[in-house]
């Protein structure tokens, strides 16, 4: 796509992507060079030197048994975090959608949560679990149930995703109810007609004419969990216990700033680079798709 | 959507069940903050024997004024301050220059024009989160360490908004930019006078998304920020905690909290159209 009327001029246009170019050259491609630069090296104890290693931190990596242990971790809680997250939000907006009246009150309602950062949802969902002082912790204690998330990783997991799920209800509810509110009405009403119960007409209808919504959604989610959720991770469990809760944007911190492995946590940044670009094109591709809908 | 009333809404009985659905959920929503803005109005001694009450308490100004003033490494307001700069200064940053760079991506043929363009659209969706080490190499070579510049210069270096602009722009009619060219504008001009004023739902809309990105930042600032006075508030909470076996000072830290949430929330609910309209257009 091109314009037809353009202006003329050579470096008023290189003036004006200039600062962008700048910016852009210094804080993000030089970096990502240097990742990539940083993870072919180890460099000595002392920081004096770098040993060229090849692509020995790779194998290191992948042979790492904590390392593999975190993409388990990893693939884990983004899948329970989508799951939670879009599946209660569909559940809110297929209620929403059925209301002729007040679908709007309960928007408001629902969408501020969105402007929640994650590390605070961490500290909310902390205080509320907290082994000490927490409310719910404490009425589980009195149904017999001894929750302690700082040593049983199981738990710990449960509460982070709960955490980061939480912060995303509000995101995902308004997409799903914007989706629900462009599906025309005659449809479902044609197949009330004919007989078809709520849950049919859900399942045969309402769901397949959602799935670019869902789609979007489930890639947007994986996103969220893999990169925007470390403010969660950090404030309620710092990675532990014994890593359980460590996902692989919590090791590249935990590996490169308070292990100061900085060529392994390079080289972990270049194997997080390849997702977020496999990912981004798996996004672009279904974005096309997603326009005649 | 005209008619919204079908023969499947429900009424009656079903009706009430629906909204008793949607109450539900928004307990679950609305729990954590209802509790946090509880602890904010007790005292610590009302905390710290479990379990805590569930109606507010009298403690409301002497809990947020200890935050705002003394708070505990670092008085919160003054880590609102940086918060607000920083959001401020990555929602207007990101603004200027990818406006900038999409008039000129748009309305001139200029050599590495397109060069230019894939390598802004590698920047996409590339978050900070994952080169932060060299990142934070750069920045503190820069002197930049607790520094604005350094909270903001490398979170405005990616491309969405110019993407953004420059899809806007493609739909602005062409008859637009021949009559100011027949009529002897400027480039400038014709961007300040017709372009500018066309595109300010879109910068509007897209301010309100930068703006909470910025504001909730943690990562970021929690690795360039080692002076508490530098320190935002999303980040500052943590830092709140004590390190060991004491007692955190839960009506203080969940004040923070909610203080943490209140910009970020006037701006969704105040400007809930055009929040809704900058997420759409932002994950297109």
């Amino acid at each position: 796509m091109e314009k037809r009327v353009t202006f003329k001029g050579l470096w008023l246009p290189l003036l004006l992507v200039l600062p962008q170019i700048v910016i852009t050259a210094v804080f993000f491609f030089y970096p990502a060079g240097q990742a990539i630069w940083q993870s072919l090296f180890i460099p000595d104890p002392f920081g004096l030197s770098m040993k060229y290693v090849g692509l020995g931190n790779f194998e290191y990596l992948l042979g790492n048994p904590y390392y593999r242990a975190s993409f388990v971790t990893t693939a884990i809680f983004s899948i329970l975090v989508t799951v939670v997250s879009m599946g209660i939000a569909l559940y809110l907006a297929v209620l929403a959608d059925r209301l002729i009246k007040g679908s709007g009150v309960y928007r408001t309602l629902l969408i501020w949560p969105y402007a929640v950062a994650p590390a605070v949802a961490g500290v909310l969902w902390l205080f509320m679990f907290n082994t000490r002082v927490g409310v719910v912790s404490w009425y589980l204690g009195l149904l017999g149930y001894d929750w302690n998330h700082v040593l049983n990783g199981e738990e710990a997991m449960g509460l982070v995703v709960v955490a980061s799920a939480w912060g995303r209800i509000s995101y995902n509810f308004l997409f799903f109810l914007a989706g629900l509110q462009a599906i025309p009405k005659s449809v479902i009403e044609a197949a009330a007609i004919d007989g078809a119960r709520f849950w049919t007409r859900f399942r045969t209808i309402v769901f397949p004419l959602l799935s670019p919504t869902t789609f979007f959604l489930l890639v947007v989610n994986i996103v969220y969990a893999f990169f925007e959720t470390f403010g969660v991770i950090h404030t309620i469990t710092s990675g532990g216990p014994q890593q359980s809760t460590t996902i692989l944007v919590y090791k590249v911190y935990a590996d490169g700033f308070v292990g100061q492995d900085l060529g392994s946590s390079a080289a972990q940044s270049v194997i997080l680079l390849f997702i977020v670009g496999l990912l981004t094109i798996v996004q672009f591709k279904f974005i096309e798709r997603r326009v005649h809908y | 959507m005209a008619d919204r009333t079908g023969m499947v809404e429900k009424r009656g009985f079903g009706l009430w069940m629906t909204h008793l659905g949607l109450i539900v959920g928004l307990l679950f929503v609305f729990f954590p903050i209802w509790l946090a803005l509880v602890a904010s109005t007790v005292t610590q001694a009302d905390i710290m024997e479990p379990p805590m009450p569930l109606l507010p308490g009298d403690h409301f100004f002497e809990n947020y004024r200890k935050a705002l003033v003394s708070g505990i490494n670092a008085p919160v307001a003054w880590m609102m301050v940086n918060s607000m700069v920083m959001a401020l200064g990555i929602a207007l940053g990101k603004i200027v220059i990818s406006l900038l760079s999409a008039f000129a991506i748009v309305y001139f043929r200029f050599p590495g024009r397109r060069t230019f363009f894939w390598l802004i659209f590698l920047t996409l969706m590339l978050p900070v989160e994952v080169r932060i080490v060299p990142t934070y190499e750069v920045v503190a070579g820069f002197g930049m360490l607790n520094s604005y510049s350094g909270l903001i210069f490398p979170l405005i270096a990616s491309a969405t908004a110019t993407f953004l602009f420059r899809q806007f722009f493609m739909t602005v009619p062409d008859e637009l930019a021949e009559a100011a060219r027949v009529d002897g504008a400027t480039p400038m001009q014709f961007f300040r006078d017709i372009l500018l004023p066309m595109s300010r739902t879109n910068i509007a809309a897209l301010f309100v998304i930068l703006f909470i990105y910025g504001w909730n930042q943690y990562l970021w600032p929690l690795l360039i920020t080692t002076d508490p006075s530098m320190n935002t508030i999303v980040m500052g909470i943590k830092q709140m905690f004590p390190s060991g076996d004491d007692f955190a000072d839960w009506p203080v830290i969940m004040a923070t909290s909610i203080l943490a949430m209140i910009p970020p929330v006037i701006v969704v609910v105040g400007m809930q159209r055009l929040f809704i309209r900058g997420l759409v257009d932002s994950e297109k």
